[in-house]
Formats: C-alpha cells, structure tokens, sequence
C-alpha cells in the first residue's frame, strides 16, 4: 500500500516541476513540434491500420450475430458506429497507443537517464522535467483528436469494405444505419476522453522513465510498468469519464 | 574557486562521506582521486548540486550552495560546466547543435553568433569537420571532445569533469588531459576532475584531494604524489606493476645522486 501512495506523491511532484514557466520559449515550442511528429503523425499508419480492421470486423460480427427478421437491417451500420464513436476510437485506440507511445516515451526518457542526459541538462540550469516531459504531453493532447477523427474514418471506411468487396451486407442499408440518429455530443465525448487518456499516457509514462534508476534492465522494466500503469489508469478514467459525460 | 568546508553524505544510515575540507583553486587543474567506491562521484554531485550533504558548506566564491534558493541555484548552474563519464551528449541532436543547445537555452544572441560561437568552440576541440555528425556516428573520444566544447559554449566559470578518461585509450587520453588542462589556463576556470587514471594524475594533477572510504586521506600536487609516504596512497598509486618499477628507478637514481 505504501509504494503506490509513495509513487503517487512522486508524481505529482514530478508534474508540479513539469508544469513550471518554460526558461525559453523557444526551444520548448520546437520541442513540442518534434513530440507532435514523433508521438502523433508517426501513430497515425498503426491506428488507420487496426481502426480499418476492427470496423470491418465489428461489422460482420455484428451482422453474423444479431440476424434476424425481426431486426431492421440499418442495426448493423448504427451498432458499428455507436461502438466506434463511443468506445472503440477513444479508449481502445488510446489502450493501443499507450503501447506504442508509453512505451516510447519511457524508454527514451529511461535511457536519458541512465546515460546522464538529464543529469546533463541540470547542471546547464535547464528543468529537465520541465523541458522533457510538458511538450510530450502537449504534443500527444494536441494530436490525439486528430487520431481520434482518422480512426473513425479508418473504421467506417473497414465496415464499408465488408458491403463493398465481401458483400456482407447493403451499403446503402449500413450508411443508413451510420447516419441513423447521430448525436454530434458523441463525437465531443470520445474527443474529451481521448484527451484525458493523451494525458494519462504522456504523464505516467514520462514519470516511470524519468524515475528510471540502473541500467537497461530498470529501463525495460520502466517501459513495461508504463504500458501497464497507463492501461490501468486509461480504463479505470473509462468509467468514470463515462458516466459522467453520458450518464 | 571552491571551497569545501566539512562535507558529509550518507545514505540509509551509511556514511558516504565524512568531514571532507578542501579548496579547489581556480586556473588549475584539480584531481579528486581515489578507489572505486570510495565516494569521489558523491563528493563531485555534491559540489555541482546534484546530491545535497547532511552537512558543511560549498562556497562558490563565497557563496554557499547549500543556502541558495532555486533562483540563485540556477544563476549558478549557468557559470557551470560539466563534461560526465559517458559525455551525455544528446542522441537526437547533431554534434552542433549539441554544443549550441546551452547558447540557444540562455543566450540572447543571435542565431548567426549562437552558430558561430558553435563552430569556434567545436574549432577549439579540433571537431570542426563533425559538426554536422550525430553522436552515434563518432567515437567515445571524439564524443568526450564535442561534451568539452558544450561544456565551454557559455565561457563556465567552474568546470566539472567526471572521470573524462574512462573507456578511452592511452593516447586519446591524453588528448583530453591536455585540452581540458589548456583550456582551464585559457578561460582561468575552476576545474575538478574525478579521475582514478594515473597518467591524468602524474600529467595535469596540480592540486591533487585523495579519498580513502569517504575521508580525506591526503592532499597535495603531482610532484608530491611521487614521494609522498602515505600507505593507502601508495597502494592506490603505486598498484600497476609499471609505476612500482619507475619508483624503484626514481629512488634508485636519487640514491647513486
């Protein structure tokens, strides 16, 4: 019980030193360019790629499953979207990308640590929390609805593709189904969650690397303890910010 | 200068560091030396802030470290410049932009002299023609040369180097000693170098402190380190099997003379 408090109040001392006045400008904006690139135009091919596929395969999953007579045959196209827009391009995109990018973010600061990088930039007067970690989390919050919006678009794209080319289904019954009752509130709700979830990622990540202590095996551990620390902390945010956007 | 007034470190109850006094003077070359584990590397991150002692007083000329606030703290990491064991250079930036990232962080100079202070501490270093190279693509001294010229981009008054000789061979060796040797004359800084290497010792040890398990053991220059009649000193300079030979030859001589 005592070391998740003691991590815990590390944290937030760490993020009290993050969001401290940058010492020039300059150099975090260009910072925060290169995190935009690094961490979000760089994710962009991974999550068009598993968006594609899992909307095609929510789609006949859906269609193979909830068949019948008594069903409208625009269900399959609303269940697809509603999966989409509510859960699967907020929370189980931001579950992939806290892979992917947790695990770079504490590995890179990890390293940067055991090699004295950031032992460097503190003797130079620089605030190495600071300058490292608040453009990442800036950078990951600036792109993530833009992920966000290119996984949905992948995941339509994915289920239009199983009425295309497998002929699963009526492309004009499933775009009814998309467009039937579409409330514009869901796009802002898997907009406002990406963002908490782009925080948590880029924070708890950023935290495991720069309190990484050793050699490359506390890194790769520091790399794991990220992945895991953010999932967890990503789903257990999930139901909260569920229920209180849509309850 | 630096003066060190009663240092002492611990940690989790065992002491790192005890009682440790010393003045480092400045336009010289001074060499915290001693075994492995003995504690120079705590007592070099105390001194640079990165480690803060139980007790005594750092004083950066005259003023104590240990009672600065943050501000003050980062005023005076600004007249600092360290060169670490493994040069911790920046992997994503190139070779002049390594040694521009402390003029582009505090300097307000254009970004025409900010290159060309650059290019003329890369100069110094003889690392001109890498400057567009990225630490990944030159060799470990080569890289201990680039942390030199980032060390020196904002005129330090007060150099740090942690054993800057590790991992290098003989000859390159040499070549560090030598430029961090001119270069404190040059900018008449205040330079402490952590170092076991007896070759730094015997060649730029102008002021030498010897460690022995976290205390003072001795203190003196090069040319006392070769008579000096302290046991433990002895052992720990004396332990190749070379430098026991050329003593014997230097007594042996001072014996027939």
């Amino acid at each position: 019980m005592i070391k998740p408090v003691t991590n815990l109040g590390k944290y937030l001392m760490l993020m009290g030193r993050v969001f401290s006045r940058p010492e020039r400008f300059r150099m975090y904006f260009k910072q925060y360019l290169n995190e935009m690139v690094q961490l979000g135009i760089n994710s962009i091919g991974i999550v068009l790629l598993i968006s594609f596929f899992i909307g095609a395969v929510i789609c006949i999953q859906i269609k193979l499953n909830i068949e019948s007579p008594w069903m409208p045959r625009f269900v399959v196209g609303y269940t697809t979207r509603e999966i989409l827009l509510l859960e699967f391009s907020s929370s189980i995109m931001c579950l992939i990308l806290a892979g992917k990018v947790g695990s770079n973010i504490a590995s890179e600061i990890g390293t940067m640590r055991v090699t004295q990088q950031i032992d460097a930039l503190e003797i130079m007067g620089v605030n190495s929390a600071s300058y490292l970690i608040l453009p990442k989390i800036l950078g990951l919050m600036t792109m993530i609805p833009f992920l966000v919006i290119f996984s949905i678009f992948a995941g339509v794209i994915g289920a239009f593709c199983t009425a295309w080319f497998a002929g699963i289904m009526n492309a004009t019954d499933l775009e009814y189904g998309l467009q039937y009752c579409f409330v514009e509130w869901y796009i802002w709700c898997s907009f406002i969650k990406s963002l908490f979830f782009a925080f948590i990622i880029a924070s708890v990540s950023a935290y495991f690397g720069y309190t990484v202590e050793g050699g490359s095996i506390a890194v790769g551990k520091a790399s794991t303890d990220s992945v895991v620390s953010s999932s967890v902390l990503i789903l257990f945010s999930d139901l909260i910010l569920t229920q209180l956007l849509m309850g | 200068m630096i003066q060190l007034n009663s240092i002492c470190k611990s940690f989790e109850g065992r002491t790192v560091l005890e009682d440790i006094n010393f003045l480092f003077d400045n336009g010289k070359t001074n060499l915290i030396i001693g075994q492995s584990g003995s504690g120079k590397t705590v007592l070099m991150k105390c001194i640079v802030g990165l480690l803060t002692p139980e007790c005594g007083e750092i004083l950066y000329d005259g003023r104590n470290l240990l009672d600065m606030g943050k501000r003050e703290k980062k005023a005076l990491r600004r007249e600092m410049g360290m060169i670490f064991q493994s040069a911790a250079l920046f992997d994503s930036l190139s070779v002049l932009e390594n040694v521009m990232f402390p003029l582009d962080m505090f300097s307000n100079d254009t970004y025409r002299d900010r290159v060309k202070r650059a290019q003329f501490c890369l100069d110094r270093v003889n690392l001109i023609d890498a400057q567009s190279k990225y630490p990944g693509e030159i060799s470990g001294g080569m890289q201990k040369r680039v942390a030199i010229a980032r060390a020196i981009a904002l005129q330090p008054k007060y150099l740090f180097c942690d054993e800057p000789n590790s991992g290098l061979d003989p000859k390159t060796s040499l070549v560090i000693d030598d430029l961090i040797h001119d270069i404190t004359k040059e900018y008449n800084m205040t330079t402490i170098i952590n170092t076991h290497d007896m070759n730094s010792v015997m060649g730029i040890g102008e002021s030498i402190l010897y460690i022995y398990q976290g205390h003072k053991e001795w203190e003196g220059t090069k040319d006392e380190v070769f008579n000096a009649t302290n046991e433990r000193l002895n052992n720990f300079i004396f332990a190749s099997d070379l430098l026991q030979k050329v003593k014997k030859e230097e007594n042996s001589k001072a014996r027939k003379v």
